[in-house]
Parts: C-alpha cells; structure tokens; sequence
C-alpha cells in the first residue's frame, strides 16, 4: 500500500493563544487532487503552512511521505532539500512570494536554493517560461505584472523543481475568469494529472474540475470529507459551513420574479451536474420608494 | 486627462493631493526609466557588466584628466551616447544637467573669483576680479561633475536595475548585498503602491481642510501603518523564501553572456583610454 503524502494526527495549532487548528486529523494519498474548502478563518491556510513545514504544531504530529515532519527533521540540510524539492507552496499573495527583481531570477530561485548547477537551472527556466506562456514576460519586473501574470510567475516558480506535492492556498483569488481558466488548466493538465495536490479554496465553481476529494474545514476541524459530488451535493453542510449563500435575485425564465435561494454559483462557471449553458446574471432593478 | 497632469495643473493643490502626486511622479520617474532601458538603442545591446565598467573607466578618466578638452570632447561623447542610446537630452537635462549645474556652480563660484591669476574681467561696483585661472578651475570643477553625472546617469537609464545591480557581482560586490538590493528594488514599489492607495483612500474619504496638526497625525498614522505592513510582508517574504529552499545562504545567478560586440566594446574603451591618458602624458591636451 502507497504510503500517503501527508497525514496528520490530532494536530493542534494557535497564533499567539488563538487556536487555528484544533485536533486536525487527516490523510492526504499520494496522486489526489485535494480541495480544502473553508469559510475565511477556518483554519485553511494554517493547514497549508504546516503541511509546507513552515509552521509547527503545538500538539499531534504531521507525516510527510510516512516520516514525522517537524523542525528537528528541517534543521538538516539534506532532509531539508528532499522535502524542499517534493513539495512546492503558491502562496495566496503572489506579491509575497515574488520577491526577486525579474521573473527570470524568480523561477531560478528555487534550483539556485537546491544547488542545481548554473547551466541546468538556465535550461529549465528557458523551458519553464516557454511552457507556462511566459517566455516574453522573461526580464520583467514583479511589479510591472497583471494579477493573472503574477499568479501564473508564482505557479511557475514552483513547477520549475517539479514536485510531487503541490500546496496552493486560494489559487483563483482575484483573477478574472480568463486567467482562472488559464491557471486551472494548467493544473489539470499538470504531470499528467498523476501528482498530488492539496488546494485551499472557498470558490465551489472550480471544485469538480480539480477535485478528487473535497476536505470542509470549520473552526480548525475538519468537518466533513467526500468526493466533490457528494460534498456540492450537501447544501445544508455548505450553508452551515458559510460556502453558500442565499440571496435575492432574478431569473430570466421565471418570469421575472425575484426570490431568494441558496448558490453553489458565483461566476460563469456551471458546476451542476448534466449543466451545459452558462449562468447568466443580471442584476435586480433597483426598488423604487412607492415599492417598499 | 490624466489624474498625474490633473495633480500637476491643479491651482489649490492640497496637502493630499500633493502627497499622491509625489507618489505618482515616483511611480511615473520609475516607469519611464524602465522603458529607456528596453529601447533599442546602442548602449542597451551592451552586456551590463560592460556598461558598468565602461562607466567606471571613464569616470576615473573623467576625474584624472588635466585637460579641458578632454573633459568637455568626454561630455560631448556622452550626449552623442545618449542619443544613439535612444535616451532624451532633455531627460539629462532636466534630471541631470540642470541639477549639477546648480550645485556645482554655487560651489565653483567664488572660485572665479578667489583663485590668484591674471584677471580678465573686473565685477563693476563691487571691483571683484574674475581671473584666468579662477575660470579654469569651475570649469574643471563642473565639468567633472556635469560628466561624471552624466556617464553615470546614462548607465542607470540605460540598465533594468536588476541587470545592473547584479553586474555589481562582477566587481566583487557580496552576493548577500546584491539580493538585499535586489529586494529592495523590489519592494519599494509595493509599498508605495500602498502608501497611494492609503492615500487615495483618504482622499475619497475626506470633506473640508485639513488642519497642520491633522495633517502631521495623518502622517505618522500612514508612516505607522506602513511600517506595520512592511513587517508583516517581511515575515510572508521570508516564509516563502524558505518555501523553496533558503536556508540562509545567498545565491545569484549571473545570466549575462559577452558577445562579440562586448569585447569589440570593451577594446574601444581601452582604446580611448590609453589615448587620453597619452595626450595628457604628452601634454598635448
């Protein structure tokens, strides 16, 4: 039996007394694609830290590919590394985690870190950047970027020491659909589907096109676990886990008449299933005084 | 219009508004000189290892020479440069030029006047006598300044910073300084992409004058929460540095590589060179 990418055991965590974890128990196998969702708060992006070794807990225990990770096993160099090169983090901020001047230095960062020698890492950024579409944004500032670019420079500099575990933590977040549509493509299409990955995410309308498993997370705990299905199938659980919401709004075959119900959609992405067309939105008229 | 020129025109400029066109020159100076280092121009097909010695040389050339001819024919070179280098004289003029002259001048003034020598010119009323050798000394004085200024500026405008802060690797700068630098260079523009939003924020927020004293508070309030910001995107910053490997050692990547047309560059320079060098050994300059 496959020993799984990560599993942890009654981890608990707290910023500065504030628990974010509390007795988090979870297996993550190896070769899933994993959608942590969460309402903001629910402990998401602290699981994500912990599982990228950047965070410790304060009680239970984290297992990376069957050995305990914790800050004794990261303190050596060589241990360190194996990790390093196995599991890749996109932050949710791209202006966190493009901190080199250029984008060519940004996707060298990683292979300079581990090593590589000078002519290898020059190859695999040229590759890279000519893989991901960015070969013309090669010498541009971070700061000269769009919101979609950052993200895809951000993912990329990752994929350049291609892991076996990806962690991203809200990788739409901000990006117009387009460059969403890019950006879950390139997931999808990522190893041939076959590596692990472990997202973080509230945005339903992307879970059945990336997701084997869906982890619902509330108040640090994880609260429910299923096939995406089954988790989108479960209105009360997303209602009650603040996924969903109801609100009033028009459809245009209904007459015109303005109710109010729950949404799995937020965009122009249809997850229902058997769905072919795309949801359409047109905003309600604004109520005139004699109407209220 | 943009809001940049409705900042710059507006007739009752308030104290926000002025901070916000402060920030938006910043962004705009910062901006325009990116797009003059990727122009197409002569001095931008150099490798910047090069551009940054050729700078050096001809700065100490600049700084050694004892003939005004070669400083002023080093000057003209220099606006030449920056013409097939695709980068305005009026930019030099305005950011360079105009400034050394005034620095420069107000030193070198009293020199016309206080340096011994045979006079040319007497100041009427005042009786003061501007001397030969008093003028060749400002001249020398500024024209030092004004072309040294002058070679460097070109090299800035002329370099993506990244390139030309990693070129420092040539001379031996520390790896560490150059990331740190390179960070910096970085970072700066998220933070005052901050500060104009705060500022902007402010502004769509705000009804009526501020008194000094609201101003001064509104400062501090801004500088504190900036500060705080920069604190927490530090400790993001180096979570996501070691996300992908730091372990604390520093590391650079040198992607520059010498073409031909670098070392016929370089041989140039070497040339011109020794060929100020001996006029001036000959005393012909």
């Amino acid at each position: 039996m496959t020993v799984p990418a990560f599993e942890l055991r009654d981890v608990e965590y707290r910023y500065q007394g504030v628990i974010a974890l509390a007795g988090l128990s979870l297996v993550i196998p190896q070769g899933k694609r994993v959608v942590l969702l969460g309402a903001n708060g629910s402990g998401k992006s602290t699981l994500l830290r912990l599982l990228d070794a950047l965070y410790f807990p304060a009680a239970g225990q984290v297992l990376a590919f069957g050995e305990a990770l914790d800050a004794r096993r990261m303190a050596n160099e060589d241990a360190c590394f194996a990790f390093r090169r196995r599991v890749g983090f996109v932050f949710q901020n791209p202006d966190m985690q493009l901190f080199n001047a250029s984008v060519f230095d940004e996707l060298a960062f990683g292979p300079l870190q581990l090593h590589w020698p000078a002519e290898r890492i020059r190859q695999q950024v040229e590759t890279t950047l000519e893989s991901m579409g960015l070969a013309h944004l090669r010498n541009r500032a971070p700061h000269r970027l769009s919101g979609g670019e950052k993200k895809r420079v951000a993912l990329a500099s990752v994929l350049i020491l291609d892991p076996e575990v990806l962690l991203l933590d809200e990788p739409t977040a901000s990006l117009d659909p387009e460059s969403e549509s890019q950006l879950i493509d390139t997931l999808i299409d990522w190893g041939g589907g076959a590596k692990t990955i472990v997202m973080a995410t509230h945005d339903l309308d992307i879970v059945e096109d990336v997701a084997d498993i869906c982890v619902v997370m509330q108040q640090g705990r994880v609260i429910a676990q299923g096939t995406p299905g089954e988790i989108l199938g479960d209105e009360e659980l997303l209602g009650r886990t603040g996924l969903i919401h109801a609100h009033r709004h028009r459809h245009s075959h209904s007459g015109g008449a303005a109710h109010r119900h729950h949404h799995l959609h937020h965009g122009t992405r249809s997850t229902m299933p058997g769905a072919t067309s795309k949801l359409v939105w047109r905003p309600l008229p604004r109520r005139k005084p004699e109407d209220a | 219009m943009s809001e940049q020129s409705f900042l710059d025109h507006s007739h009752q400029r308030g104290f926000l508004e002025c901070q916000i066109g402060s920030l938006l020159a910043a962004l705009e100076h910062a901006s325009r000189a990116e797009r003059l280092a990727q122009a197409p121009g002569l001095l931008q097909r150099f490798d910047p290892r090069v551009r940054l010695i050729a700078m050096l040389v001809l700065i100490g050339l600049v700084v050694s020479t004892h003939s005004l001819t070669t400083l002023y024919g080093l000057l003209a070179a220099a606006a030449l440069m920056a013409f097939v280098s695709r980068v305005p004289l009026t930019i030099l003029a305005r950011g360079i030029w105009l400034n050394v002259l005034l620095f420069t001048g107000a030193l070198a003034l009293p020199a016309i006047f206080l340096v011994p020598g045979d006079s040319v010119f007497h100041v009427p009323l005042l009786g003061w006598a501007m001397t030969m050798q008093g003028l060749e000394s400002a001249a020398f004085l500024v024209g030092r300044a004004l072309t040294a200024a002058t070679f460097a500026g070109l090299t800035i405008l002329a370099t993506p910073w990244p390139h030309l802060l990693k070129a420092l690797r040539t001379l031996g700068v520390p790896a560490v300084m150059v990331v740190i630098l390179c960070m910096t260079y970085r970072y700066i523009f998220l933070l005052l992409q901050s500060a104009l939003d705060m500022f902007e924020a402010r502004r769509s927020r705000q009804v009526g004058r501020l008194t000094g004293a609201e101003k001064r508070h509104m400062l501090v309030a801004n500088a504190g929460v900036l500060l705080s910001k920069s604190l927490h995107l530090a400790d993001e910053v180096y979570l996501a540095m070691q996300s992908r490997g730091y372990r604390g050692e520093q590391h650079a990547l040198l992607e520059f590589r010498m073409a031909p047309l670098d070392w016929t560059a370089l041989a140039v320079l070497l040339a011109i060179t020794s060929v100020a060098f001996r006029f001036q050994a000959w005393g012909l300059g």
